[in-house]
Parts: structure tokens; sequence; C-alpha cells
């Protein structure tokens, strides 16, 4: 497109109805006061579009000039940098921040990672308080459990329980103190965890005594006929009772009889009050 | 009409290359694009007018892209890039502008 600077403008124009248009370009609005001067300028105007059209029109024919071939290398280079800039804007994160935007997004960054590391903090203390609660929570049902153990053992809590009922009956009183001591052992033997006798509570202290007749556990007179319940698996239980030989044998052939109650439901209300000791002291 | 071609030639080599641009270059490839635009857009108007010249096209081309160049440069090195790229970008989009308005002008005659 080596075109020659100022190229002839007049031979190239096709038309130029100038005197058709001129009242209406009369009106256009220019900055000259001068009414031949607008309408030269109006001309030149019109000339000068009709020759752009004519080179656009010229430059739109692709022709292997010097220029061409330049501005064609160019645009390729452009193009190139057009896309490899965009990619990289597109691609970038960070790199295309300015230093000041750097800065803050820094700042932000720091600020939002100390509130993390206190919300950490803060978040570490309440599980290590949690934990440790959950600790004296675990101690506590512990200790809870091992109170409700011994509270039975010591009967000082009334029981409820599957276990059984035996009404003792003894008219001839030929139940004889070992009889009724064999009674507690295999009661515990078969997994007894209270006993109660008549209105007397069986605990580790317990003493039973037969003394003319009369039945006595730890200074307490039992009325007949003897009412023992014990808390436990109830077929056990009853098991014990009833082995050849055992407790019942030994009723009946005492001229007695006995009934055993099986019960999911058996409950122990004799309290034992524990007295005071005066001489065993936990080893420390 | 090549030049069009080339330009389209560009784009798909871009595409297709995927060229990775050098982390010193990303400050200076923006600007010089918008300079290389700036003379693209005058040498239309030149060719418009009838007085493009293939010479003062390149000579323009490179200069403006240099100079750009020379004026980020200089401005990361006062510490002040981010404001003279600014600058420049909006120089160059004014003469874009202008340019832009001369073509419209010659074509449209408006």
């Amino acid at each position: 497109m080596a075109s020659p600077v100022g190229p002839p403008k007049g031979p190239k124009l096709p038309r130029q109805p100038r005197s058709a248009k001129e009242p209406k370009a009369a009106n256009l609005p220019t900055s000259t006061s001068d009414h031949g001067t607008a309408r030269r300028w109006v001309a030149s105007t019109r000339r000068t579009r009709a020759a752009a059209w004519q080179r656009l029109r010229a430059i739109s024919q692709p022709r292997l000039t010097r220029g061409n071939v330049l501005a064609a290398g160019i645009t390729v280079l452009l193009g190139l940098g057009v896309v490899a800039q965009v990619q990289s804007t597109q691609a970038g994160d960070l790199e295309e921040l300015r230093q000041e935007d750097l800065i803050g997004l820094l700042d932000d960054v720091t600020v939002r990672a100390d509130n993390l590391e206190d919300e950490v903090r803060q978040l570490e203390l309440d599980r290590d308080r949690l934990a440790g609660g959950q600790d004296d929570d675990a101690a506590a049902r512990a200790a809870q459990s091992r109170l409700e153990t011994y509270q039975i053992l010591a009967g000082t809590v009334p029981v409820v329980g599957p276990g059984i009922e035996i009404v003792v009956r003894d008219p001839e009183g030929g139940l004889d103190t070992t009889t009724m001591i064999d009674l507690i052992q295999e009661l515990r033997d078969a997994g007894a965890e209270a006993i109660q006798i008549g209105d007397v509570r069986v605990v580790a202290s317990t003493w039973v005594e037969v003394r003319r007749d009369t039945l006595v556990v730890d200074s307490v007179n039992v009325p007949k006929p003897y009412r023992i319940i014990a808390i436990g698996d109830p077929h056990t239980l009853a098991g014990g009772l009833a082995i050849p030989g055992g407790f019942a044998d030994k009723v009946r052939r005492s001229g007695g009889s006995l009934d055993v109650v099986e019960g999911d439901e058996q409950s122990i209300d004799a309290l034992h009050s524990p007295t005071d000791r005066d001489y065993a002291q936990p080893v420390p | 009409m090549i030049p069009v071609f080339g330009l389209a030639v560009g784009v798909v080599l871009g595409l297709l290359l995927q060229p990775e641009v050098p982390l010193w270059l990303e400050p200076y490839l923006a600007i010089a694009v918008i300079a290389a635009l700036d003379a693209v857009f005058g040498g239309v108007r030149a060719s418009l007018e009838g007085v493009f010249n293939d010479r003062v096209f390149v000579i323009s081309i490179a200069s403006n892209v240099v100079v750009a160049a020379l004026i980020v440069f200089l401005g990361i090195q006062l510490g002040v890039g981010a404001q003279l790229s600014t600058g420049v970008v909006v120089v160059l989009g004014l003469r874009i502008f202008s340019n832009v308005a001369s073509i419209r002008r010659h074509l449209l005659g408006a």
C-alpha cells in the first residue's frame, strides 16, 4: 500500500453533486462565519470521505507490497502479544496485582491468620476444658457407681431387682444356727447381691444365731415365719437352695417347709446402719 | 487486507502456542500492546487519509512500544510504576480514541 502522499483526489471522485445539496449543507453547524468557507468545508469533507472509502476499498485488496508485509508482520506480533497478555492476565492471580493491592492482601491474610490462630487457641482451650470435664464426669460416674456398690454391700440403701423370696415355716423349731448360716452362704454363693432376713439387712458384719427356737439376726429377733429376700439371678438362687442336701432339704428334714417365689421385682427395704469403727484404719 | 490476516494469524498463533510471558516482561507487554494498538489505529487513519507510509508506520510503532516500555521501566525504578503505567494507558487510550474518531469522520463523515 505504498501509496504516495497526497494522492490525486479530483479524478478519483465519482460523484460531486454539490449543487443539489448546497442548501442543506448550509445548515450544517460550522465555526466559520463566512458562508463560502463553510461551503468549501462541507465540500472538502465530502470529498475526503469519498476518498477515504476509495482508499479503504483499495487497501482491502490483498496486494503484496512492502508496507503490507511489514504491517502484516507487526499485526502478527500484535495479535500474539494481545493473546499472550490476555491469557497471562487470566491465568495470573497475584502476579498481576499492584504492590499496594498485594500489601493490602497480605495485611488481610495476616489479620485473618491471626484471628484464626486466636480461634484455634480458644478452641483448644475449650477442647481441653471439655475433655477435662469429661474426665471429671467419667470419674464422677465411676465414683457414683462405686458408691452405689458400697452402699448396697453396706446395706445403707434400699434395693430392688430380680430375686427370690423365701418363706420358711418351722413349727417344730428344728432349724439351727448352722442351717441359717448355710442359707446365707448358699445365697451368697449363688450370687445374691443383697439379702434380707425378716426385717434385718444381711451385711458383712451380720451374725446369725438360733437361740431357744428364736432366730436372732444382728441382735434382732426375727418373727416366724421367716421371710428371706435375696436379690440376684432368681433361677440361680432358687437352684442353690434346691440342691440335694441343701437348705430346702434340711428344712424339710427338720420338719419345716418353705416356699420359694422367684420375682423380677423383689424389694429389700431393711437398712443397716453402720456403726462407728474404733480400731480399723485404712492403710494410707 | 494482509495486515488483517496478520492479526488473525497472530491471534491463532497465540492461542495455539500459548506463549509463556516471562515475569519481567509482564508489566511491559500490556503497555507495549496498547502502544502498538495506538500505532495500528494511527496507520489505519493514515492510510484512509492517503498518507500511509510504511517507514513512518514501522518507526512509529517501534518508537511507541519502546517509549512506553521505557516509561514503565523508569516508573518501576522510581517506585511509581503503577501510576506511570496508568498514565501511559490513559494517554495511549486518548490517542486511540482520537484516531478512531478520525477514522470515523473519514468513513462516515460525522
